[in-house]
């Protein structure tokens, strides 16, 4: 379907007629994906388009009912659940809601991967949190229970967690939405700055079009379970589908309807009076 | 026809879950080994499970074995066999009551609260974001709960059973002037340790291993919302009273061969 | 985390006090301590008829526990109930005119062997038999001997 020209070894995640369904509805049609290593790669389109469901087969969660999946030239799905959870030791995950441990502190969550997958001496343990703390600026909150958190704080610490292991790429999960102006920037700009400064792979799910394509170095937009439309941040402004320009310029009605899909309107008032 | 083909899907729909119940003990019980090495997981659980429903079960453990004593004094005196009343009370604890109220006290004190905690992990994507970190959810979240329960419920039931025979002790002997000497006697020569202290442990053992499967199962499988939880722990409830109950009467069947 | 000590305390104090409370159930609720009795030493008592007598039920000498049934089996050429006695130890002076009786304690109570001492100057050496035993009193029997008896006294 499309012919990519960029060397493979510069791919970590490398997608090839994915197609996902659930139930009767088609999530994925067939689509392609190619994730850059080292870039910040932004993953657009309206809500419910499954775009979280994508991470989720990235991640080896679910299985696409056909294609596959290539982190690091390792086929996801095709891996035992031992190597699979080898592989996510190198992959951090950031979900929506931060998913943090809500037993156990700030400190101990960021700790947590550390403490599971490593044998460490405690002090060492300590170092290593309080270093992740500082990069998200919340050293000073290690004592705070989860429900103490605000929710960009919270995706702060899941942010600290999920670079805990220094892991190889990191998926983000709608990071700015419900956020206020001020920690969507604070979490903008700590993307940004962790994805140069460890040397990251990002992937960014988001429908925030303004904040994503701040960082995005590469964007696709996804509609009804196809890729409508990829490219930088600048191609997308300039894309002549107008699909692209209604997602990017926010207009209420355009190939993506505003109504849901119906019966005709008429029909259905007069059913009732029928009946 | 209608009520056919959904007599069929309700069907279907219960040999669906018992699979996936089922296939769920598997994999706690194949996570299970990992704990050798983490007691202290184990031990956070038996104190949340077990520690804290000692209260519950040592008070309704007094209580009903007061009421037995009570009632069984009462029916015996008109025989003018009080002196049984030891024996009438030991063995309504130590064969049903002990194992069976204790397993549905447990339901409603500890595995509701399992489910809940399961069910909220799922809801708040916590057990998903623990796959994520490469940490199975079965080994480090379940299986150190379902040990702990397994674990506890027999404890908790030989708590309620010699509380309960305190209990009516002190009512019989303390209250009703029950000779106190023929109060254990009597018991000592007709509770046998196979036939009923024994077999009442194995109840409880039993009892454990469904009741803790029951309320992890149903959090695990909690449909994530905040309704899902709520149905899911009512379930707990439910579902662990009634196994609970069909199990005594098989197990009592099956003993009494 | 925080409070692991008072937690390790805690779980200690309930796995003591289950396991504590098993143990009860076991040493004061059930025969359990009556079962790992010391040795004995066997003797056979024949009954014609011995009623609802159990294995385990107490062997006692002027009310006193001395011991405990141990088998009781059936002879199909003299159509006796043959019952084995274990006997403690240290109850090995009995007299070889011993005899033993089946009774009912109270009235509806569970049934026991009574040894009754004779006066030989021999005692009873293991595996023994009594050469005098009293069989069960068995309701029914009593009942119709006592109509029997009463309709006799009618007719004369």
């Amino acid at each position: 379907m499309n012919t990519d020209n960029h060397n493979m070894d510069d791919v970590l995640v490398h997608v090839r007629g994915l197609s996902f369904q659930r139930g009767e509805r088609m999530i994925f049609d067939d689509i392609d994906l190619d994730i850059m290593r080292g870039k910040v790669t932004v993953i657009m389109g309206p809500s419910g388009t499954g775009k979280t469901t994508l991470l989720k087969l990235i991640g080896g969660q679910l299985r696409p009912n056909q294609g596959t999946v290539e982190v690091d030239n390792i086929n996801v799905h095709r891996l035992s659940r031992s190597d699979l959870f080898e592989l996510r030791k190198r992959m951090g995950m950031l979900f929506q809601t931060g998913a943090l441990l809500t037993d156990i502190n700030v400190f101990d969550n960021v700790a947590f991967p550390i403490r599971e997958h490593t044998q460490l001496p405690e002090a060492l343990v300590r170092d290593l949190v309080l270093m992740k703390l500082e990069a998200v600026g919340l050293r000073g909150a290690r004592e705070l229970m989860p429900s103490e958190l605000s929710g960009g704080m919270a995706r702060r610490v899941a942010l600290a967690r999920a670079i805990a292991l220094d892991p190889m790429m990191i998926m983000y999960d709608e990071p700015f939405t419900g956020q206020d102006p001020i920690s969507m920037g604070v979490l903008v700009q700590l993307i940004d700055k962790l994805n140069d400064a460890l040397g990251l792979t990002s992937v960014i799910v988001s429908h925030d079009v303004v904040e994503a394509s701040a960082i995005a170095d590469f964007i696709y937009v996804i509609s009804n379970g196809k890729v409508v439309g990829k490219g930088t941040p600048e191609e997308l402004q300039a894309s002549d589908s107008a699909w692209v320009q209604q997602f990017i310029n926010a207009q209420p009605d355009g190939p993506v309807p505003f109504h849901y899909p119906a019966t005709d309107y008429l029909e259905d008032l007069l059913a009732g009076v029928n009946e | 026809m209608e009520w056919l083909s959904q007599l069929g899907r309700s069907g279907l729909r219960f040999f669906e879950r018992l699979g996936r119940g089922n296939l769920f003990l598997f994999y706690v019980l194949l996570g299970s080994f990992s704990l050798l090495g983490r007691g202290r997981l184990l031990l956070q659980q038996m104190y949340s499970v077990g520690v804290l429903s000692m209260l519950i079960i040592t008070v309704a453990g007094l209580f009903v074995g007061m009421v037995l004593g009570l009632q069984g004094y009462n029916t015996l005196v008109d025989f003018g066999s009080e002196e049984s009343l030891g024996v009438m009370v030991a063995l309504s604890l130590v064969q049903e009551l002990g194992p069976v109220m204790t397993a549905v006290l447990f339901a409603a004190r500890a595995g509701t609260s399992l489910t809940a905690e399961i069910g909220l992990m799922k809801t708040t994507e916590q057990l998903s974001g623990m796959e994520m970190m490469a940490v199975d959810p079965l080994r480090r979240v379940i299986a150190p709960r379902f040990w702990a329960g397994f674990i506890s419920l027999p404890l908790l039931a030989g708590i309620f059973s010699a509380v309960g025979v305190f209990g009516g002790y002190f009512v019989g002997v303390g209250l009703l002037g029950v000779d106190d000497g023929a109060f254990w006697s009597q018991i000592q020569n007709r509770v046998d340790f196979y036939d009923d202290v024994l077999n009442g442990i194995i109840k409880s053992i039993v009892f454990g291993f469904v009741a803790a499967w029951i309320a992890l199962f149903e959090g695990y499988d909690t449909v994530p919302t905040s309704e899902g939880v709520s149905r899911a722990t009512t379930r707990t409830v439910v579902h662990t009273s009634l196994a609970v109950l069909g199990l005594d009467f098989v197990l009592t069947a099956l003993m009494f061969d | 985390m925080f409070h692991s000590k008072a937690i390790e305390i805690a779980v200690g104090v309930f796995v003591a006090a289950g396991l504590g409370a098993l143990f009860i159930l076991a040493i004061k609720v059930s025969n359990l301590s009556a079962f790992s009795d010391e040795a004995g030493y066997p003797l056979q008592a024949r009954f014609d008829n011995i009623g609802g007598l159990k294995v385990q039920a107490p062997v006692t000498m002027a009310g006193v526990r001395i011991g405990r049934v141990d088998k009781i089996s059936f002879d199909d050429e003299t159509f006796e109930a043959v019952v084995t006695l274990k006997v403690y130890d240290q109850y090995d002076q009995l007299p070889k005119d011993t005899s033993a009786s089946i009774f009912t304690s109270g009235l509806l109570g569970e049934q026991y062997v009574s040894l009754e001492a004779g006066g030989d100057m021999d005692n009873l050496q293991p595996n023994d038999q009594f050469m005098i035993t009293q069989s069960a009193l068995v309701l029914e029997e009593m009942i119709g001997q006592f109509l029997f008896k009463a309709a006799e006294g009618g007719t004369e």
